[in-house]
C-alpha cells in the first residue's frame, strides 16, 4: 500500500532526527502475544482473552508448545450468537469466568484481554472487571486491558497489562523514597538487578510485575521509576499520575547500557561516584570480556531492523557502540520520543529511524541495502533466508534474558550465531 | 462464547490463506487488523516455506475505524496487484473485518482489475478452518473453470485422464501423497492432468475440465468443488481415500472402473502386509487403540488398525463436525460410540476413561498421551514442525502402508523387549517404570489424570481414580492381598485386568475385591 504518507520527507520530532514515518501494511504481533510472557511472570494470574478462534489460534500458534503446559491463559470464543444478540455477551462472560474460576481455585487474579472482535462490538470489558471483581472478591481480582491488534503491537500488550495494574497498587503512605523497576524482567535478571542496587545504597526497590499479582508494590510521591523496557509508555504515565517520578536513563542492555541505567538510580539516590565505579567496575570487566569474544565476528558488519518489539533502537545502539556493528535501518512499530531520548541521542548519525511500516516497501529496502544481518520476524526470517540473507528472528530477543552485564555476552551471541552457521555450513 | 484453551483449527480465512498458498499465481487481499499477520508464520515456521505466503493484510488500525477502512481495502488491493501481477485474486475479511461490513467483493469490483477478482465469505464466527479451505477452493474452481463448462446433459465416457485434487498448503503429508497417489495412478495407465490446488495456477484450473474423473484425495477441502465438477461437467470423483493397504486397493479398483482399465495388482514396494503377518507382530494383537483427528484420517486409521494391524478399536473420534455423520457410522463397525467434538478436554477424558495402549491422534492427543504416559502417534493435522519431515513419508498409497507401520509400532515397546520386561519385572533393569529403550531415558510415571487444569494435585494413585466403571452405585474397594496381586500382573495389561476386575465385581455386587474376585474375573473375561 502506498499509504506512507511523509516518505523520506522526514518528521522531525523532539529528537532532532528524521524519522521515516510509514503506514502500510503491518508484519507484526497483536498485544494478546504478551500473554505468552507474562502469565509465566505473574505466577497467580490468568489472562482470558474475550475474541473470535483467530485470538485463540494466534495464541497457541505464538505460544507453540507451552500451550500444554497448564497454561493460565484461555479464550472466550464469541460466536454468532453473543453477536447476533442471542445471548447476552455479559452474561455469557460471566458464565464463562464462573466456570473458569471454579476449574482454577489457585487463580487471584483475572485478566479480562480485549480484543480487536470485542473492542468492534464494544463490549465493555472494564465494567464487567468491576462486576466481576465485585462478585469474586477478595478470593479473586478481576482486571481488564487491551490486547487488540487495532490498539496495541506486541510488547505494547504488556505495557497495557501493567497500566492496568497501576490503579490497584497501594498507596504508599508519606513520601519515603523507593525504587521501581518496571517491565517483566526473567528472574534471574531481577536477582542481578537487586544485588546491584544494594552494591550502590538504592532501595528500597521494587518490581512491577511481581512474580505474585496479589502483591502489588506500594507507590507515591517518593517512587522513582526506572524503566526496564522501552514499551511502557501508557505504563509510566498511568504511574506518574499517582506521584512518582521517572528517573531517565538508557536500557539495561549491554554494558554500557546497564553501568548507565543503574548509575542514573545511583545518583538520584546520592550515591557517590567513587562507589558507583566500584560496585559497577566488577560487572563492566566481566561484560565486556564477554563481549570481545563476539566483536570479531560482528564488528563491521551491517545490520537492518524490521518493526517488532520497540527494542530495537536500544539494540541498535548496544550492537554499534559496543560490537562495531553498522546500522542501517532501525524500524520501530512505535517511537516514543521521551522514553527514547537517551537512546536515540547514542545512535551515529549515518543511521535510518523508520516507524510504523509498510512491509513491502520496507523489504525492498531491505533488499536494497543489503545487510549482513537483518533482524525480523518468523513471517519473514526463512523467505529473507531463501533469498540468501542472513536473518535473526525478533520474538528470541523478549523471551531470553538480555539485560544486565551477565546476559551481555548471551545478546551478543544472539547476533553472532546466525553467522557462525552461514560460515559453517557447507551445503 | 465458548470457553477455549486449545482449537483443532483456525479461522476460516486461514483455511483460505491454505488454498492461496498452496497454489501460484493467487494473491490474497485480506481486511484485516493489525496481528492477523501472525498467520504467516504458520507457513514459513510449521511447512519451511521458503516465500511469503501471498496474501496481503490491510492491518487497519483503531484509528482507521472513524476514517475509511473501505478505501485503505481499495489501496490494498489495487497495489498488490500492481506489485505481485497475479493471474487471480482472493478479496476477504477477517473476523474484525467482518464486524465492519465493508464490503470486500463489491470494492474490489469498482477498482476495475483486468483479472478476475473472487470475493469469499467466511462466517468467522461460525466455520473454520477446513470449512475455509473448502470453501475457497470452490470459489476458485468455479470462478475459473466455470466458463468452460459444457452444455447441460453432454454426455461423458470413461477416460484414462484425471484431476488429483485436495492437497493444500499446511496439509499433512499432503506434499507426499501426492508423489504416491501420482504414482499408483500412472502405473496404472492413467494420466494427471492437473493436481489443485497444491501447485495450481488459476489457468491450470480454467482446464479441470479437460479430464474424466477427478480424484479427491481429502474430502474436507475438495469435496465440495469435486461435487460442483460432477455436476457441471459431468465429471464423477473417487470416493476412497487410500490411506492403507485395503483401502489403496479399493481406490485403484475404482480408479480402474471409472477409467475403464483392468485393476492392479499389489506393487512388490508393498512390505506392511508382510511386516504385520511376521510372528514379531503377534503382540500386536488386540492392542487398545484410541483415534482421533480429522474424519478422513481418523476413519482411514480406525480401518488400519483393526483390519491390518489386528488392534483393538476403543475410542474414534473427529474435530470436523461436518464429517460426524461419516465418523459415527465408521464407529459403528467398531462396536464403539463416536467422539465428536473440538474441545480437547473432552478428547483428554474419553482417553483417560478407554485406557488405550496407544493413541492415534493430533498434536494435542501426542501431549495428552505424554501426560497420560500412554504410547502415541500423529496421524492428522494439526501438527507441529516435525511432521513436515524432510524425508518422504506419505500416508497414502503403498509407501504410505509402510509409513504407518513403522510409525505407529515404533512408539510401542518391542515385541523382545515387552517379553523380557515380563521375564525379568523384578529385576532392578527392566522394571514396571522403564519406557521404551528406543525412547530415551525418562521413565513413564503413573499417569498423571484430571480435567487438564487442575492444579498438581498430590500424587492419587492414578488409575483407581480414573477407573470409570468404579463410580456407579456403591464404590467398589481393592483388598490388600487382591491389589499386591494385581501388582504382579506385567503393567502394560495391569490397566486392562483392573478396569475388567471392577466391571465383573460391579456387575455382581460385589463391594471389596479378593484375590478369588481377580481369579474370577480373569476366568470370565479370558475367552
Amino acid at each position: 500500500m502506498s499509504l506512507a504518507a511523509a516518505e523520506p520527507a522526514a518528521v522531525a520530532g523532539c529528537v532532532t532526527r528524521p524519522v521515516l514515518r510509514e503506514r502500510g501494511q503491518h508484519e507484526v504481533f497483536c498485544g494478546l502475544t504478551g500473554i505468552v510472557w507474562l502469565h509465566r511472570k505473574i505466577q497467580d494470574a490468568f489472562f482470558l482473552v474475550v475474541g473470535s478462534r483467530t485470538c485463540a489460534h494466534l495464541l497457541q500458534s505464538a505460544a507453540g508448545v507451552m500451550i500444554f503446559a497448564e497454561p493460565r491463559f484461555a479464550t472466550a470464543i464469541i460466536d454468532e450468537r453473543d453477536l447476533a444478540g442471542l445471548a447476552d455477551c455479559n452474561d455469557e462472560l460471566d458464565r464463562v469466568v464462573a466456570r473458569l474460576i471454579e476449574r482454577r481455585p489457585d487463580i487471584r487474579m483475572l485478566f479480562l484481554v480485549g480484543s480487536c472482535p470485542s473492542e468492534v462490538i464494544k463490549l465493555d470489558l472494564s465494567r464487567a472487571a468491576q462486576r466481576l471483581s465485585r462478585r469474586f472478591m477478595p478470593k479473586v481480582r478481576v482486571l481488564s486491558y487491551s490486547g487488540s491488534g487495532i490498539e496495541t503491537t506486541f510488547t505494547q500488550g504488556e505495557d497495557a497489562c501493567l497500566a492496568s495494574l497501576v490503579p490497584e497498587m497501594p498507596a504508599e503512605p508519606g513520601t519515603a523514597r523507593s525504587l521501581l523497576v518496571v517491565g517483566a524482567l526473567a528472574e534471574v535478571v531481577e536477582d542481578q538487578m537487586i544485588r546491584h542496587f544494594a552494591a550502590l545504597g538504592v532501595g528500597p526497590v521494587r518490581f512491577l510485575p511481581g512474580r505474585r499479582a496479589a502483591e502489588l508494590p506500594a507507590i507515591g510521591p517518593g517512587t522513582r521509576i526506572l524503566l526496564a523496557q522501552p514499551f511502557l509508555g501508557d505504563t509510566l504515565r498511568a504511574l506518574e499520575s499517582r506521584g512518582a517520578k521517572r528517573i531517565a536513563a538508557p536500557f539495561p542492555l549491554g554494558v554500557e547500557g546497564t553501568s548507565a541505567w543503574l548509575r542514573a538510580a545511583a545518583v538520584e539516590w546520592g550515591c557517590p561516584e567513587a562507589r558507583i565505579a566500584e560496585a559497577l567496575a566488577a560487572g563492566e570487566a566481566r561484560g565486556r570480556a564477554a563481549l570481545a569474544r563476539h566483536r570479531e565476528a560482528l564488528a563491521g558488519k551491517s545490520i537492518f531492523f524490521f518493526p517488532d518489539s520497540q527494542l530495537e533502537i536500544p539494540l541498535a545502539r548496544f550492537l554499534s557502540r559496543e560490537l562495531g556493528m553498522q546500522l542501517t535501518e532501525v524500524g520501530t512499530p512505535y517511537l516514543h520520543r521521551e522514553i527514547m531520548a537517551e537512546e536515540v541521542a547514542l545512535l551515529p548519525d549515518s543511521v535510518r529511524l523508520s516507524e510504523g511500516q509498510d512491509v513491502d516497501r520496507q523489504l525492498d529496502r531491505c533488499r536494497a541495502a543489503a545487510p549482513d544481518l537483518t533482524v525480523c520476524g518468523l513471517g519473514l526470517a526463512n523467505p529473507l533466508e531463501a533469498e540468501g540473507m542472513a536473518t535473526k528472528w525478533s520474538i528470541e530477543l523478549v523471551f531470553t534474558p538480555i539485560q544486565g552485564y551477565e546476559q551481555a555476552g548471551d545478546l551478543a551471541g544472539l547476533f553472532a550465531r546466525p553467522l557462525d552457521r552461514r560460515a559453517r555450513l557447507e551445503l | 462464547m465458548q470457553l477455549a484453551v486449545w482449537t483443532y483449527e483456525g479461522p476460516p480465512h486461514v483455511g483460505a490463506m491454505r488454498i492461496a498458498t498452496a497454489m501460484r499465481d493467487v494473491h490474497y487481499v485480506l481486511h484485516a487488523p493489525q496481528g492477523d499477520t501472525y498467520a504467516d508464520l504458520l507457513f514459513t515456521m510449521i511447512e519451511r516455506r521458503a516465500a511469503r505466503p501471498p496474501v496481503t493484510y490491510t492491518t487497519f488500525q483503531a484509528r482507521d475505524l472513524g476514517g475509511d477502512t473501505a478505501e485503505l481495502f481499495k489501496t490494498a488491493v489495487r497495489d498488490a496487484y500492481e506489485r505481485f501481477r497475479p493471474q487471480a485474486m482472493l478479496v476477504g475479511a477477517s473476523c474484525t473485518a467482518e464486524l465492519i461490513q465493508d464490503d470486500p467483493g463489491g470494492l474490489a469490483k469498482t477498482l476495475g482489475l483486468p483479472i478476475p477478482v473472487v470475493p469469499l465469505e467466511l462466517p468467522s464466527y461460525q466455520r473454520k478452518e477446513n470449512w475455509g479451505a473448502a470453501e475457497t477452493f470452490y470459489q476458485l474452481v468455479r470462478a475459473m473453470a466455470g466458463p468452460h463448462a459444457p452444455p447441460p446433459g453432454t454426455k461423458r465416457l470413461p477416460g484414462r485422464r484425471c484431476n488429483i485434487l485436495g492437497p493444500t498448503a499446511l496439509g499433512f503429508r499432503h506434499r507426499d501423497d501426492i508423489a504416491e497417489v501420482r504414482r499408483l495412478l500412472e502405473a496404472m495407465g492413467v494420466e494427471v492432468c492437473v493436481v489443485a490446488p497444491l501447485g495450481a495456477t488459476p489457468a491450470d484450473l480454467a482446464r479441470l475440465g479437460e479430464a474424466d474423473f477427478n480424484v479427491v484425495l481429502y474430502p474436507e477441502i475438495a469435496g465440495q468443488a469435486a461435487s460442483w465438477l460432477k455436476r457441471s461437467f459431468g465429471q464423477p470423483c473417487t470416493t476412497t481415500v487410500p490411506i492403507g493397504v485395503g483401502a489403496t486397493r479399493r481406490f485403484c479398483a475404482e480408479v480402474a472402473a471409472l477409467a475403464g482399465l483392468p485393476a492392479p495388482s499389489d506393487d512388490v514396494a508393498l512390505r506392511m502386509p508382510w511386516y504385520s503377518r511376521s510372528v514379531d507382530s503377534t503382540y500386536l494383537t488386540g492392542k487398545r487403540v484410541f483415534i482421533f483427528g480429522d474424519a478422513t484420517h481418523a476413519i482411514a486409521a480406525a480401518q488400519v488398525a483393526a483390519k491390518e494391524l489386528a488392534f483393538e478399536v476403543v475410542g474414534l473420534g473427529t474435530y470436523s463436525r461436518e464429517f460426524g455423520r461419516e465418523v459415527r457410522e465408521a464407529a459403528k463397525a467398531h462396536g464403539i460410540e463416536a467422539l465428536v467434538t473440538d474441545d480437547y478436554l473432552d478428547v483428554e477424558a474419553a482417553i483417560a476413561a478407554a485406557q488405550p495402549e496407544l493413541v492415534l491422534g493430533t498434536q494435542m492427543e501426542r501431549h495428552v498421551a505424554k501426560r497420560l504416559g500412554i504410547p502415541c502417534a500423529v496421524i492428522s493435522a494439526p501438527v507441529h514442525v516435525q511432521d513436515f519431515p524432510a524425508r518422504h513419508s506419505p500416508q497414502m498409497g503403498i509407501e504410505g502402508a509402510n509409513v504407518l507401520f513403522d510409525t505407529w509400532v515404533h512408539p510401542l515397546m518391542m515385541g523382545l523387549e515387552e517379553h523380557l520386561l515380563t521375564m525379568f519385572r523384578d529385576d532392578f533393569e527392566f522394571h514396571d517404570g522403564a519406557a521404551p529403550s528406543h525412547l530415551g531415558a525418562k521413565a513413564s510415571g503413573p499417569a498423571e489424570l484430571g480435567n487438564g487444569r487442575a492444579p498438581a494435585a498430590p500424587s492419587v494413585p492414578a488409575p483407581a481414580a480414573v477407573t470409570p466403571h468404579a463410580v456407579a452405585g456403591d464404590p467398589i474397594s481393592w483388598g490388600a492381598e487382591a491389589e499386591q496381586e494385581l501388582k504382579k500382573i506385567p503393567f502394560f495389561v495391569r490397566g486392562k485386568a483392573r478396569r475388567n476386575t471392577e466391571r465383573f465385581a460391579a456387575e455382581r455386587g460385589i463391594g471389596v475385591i479378593t484375590l478369588e474376585t481377580l481369579y474370577d474375573a480373569k476366568a470370565h473375561f479370558a475367552r
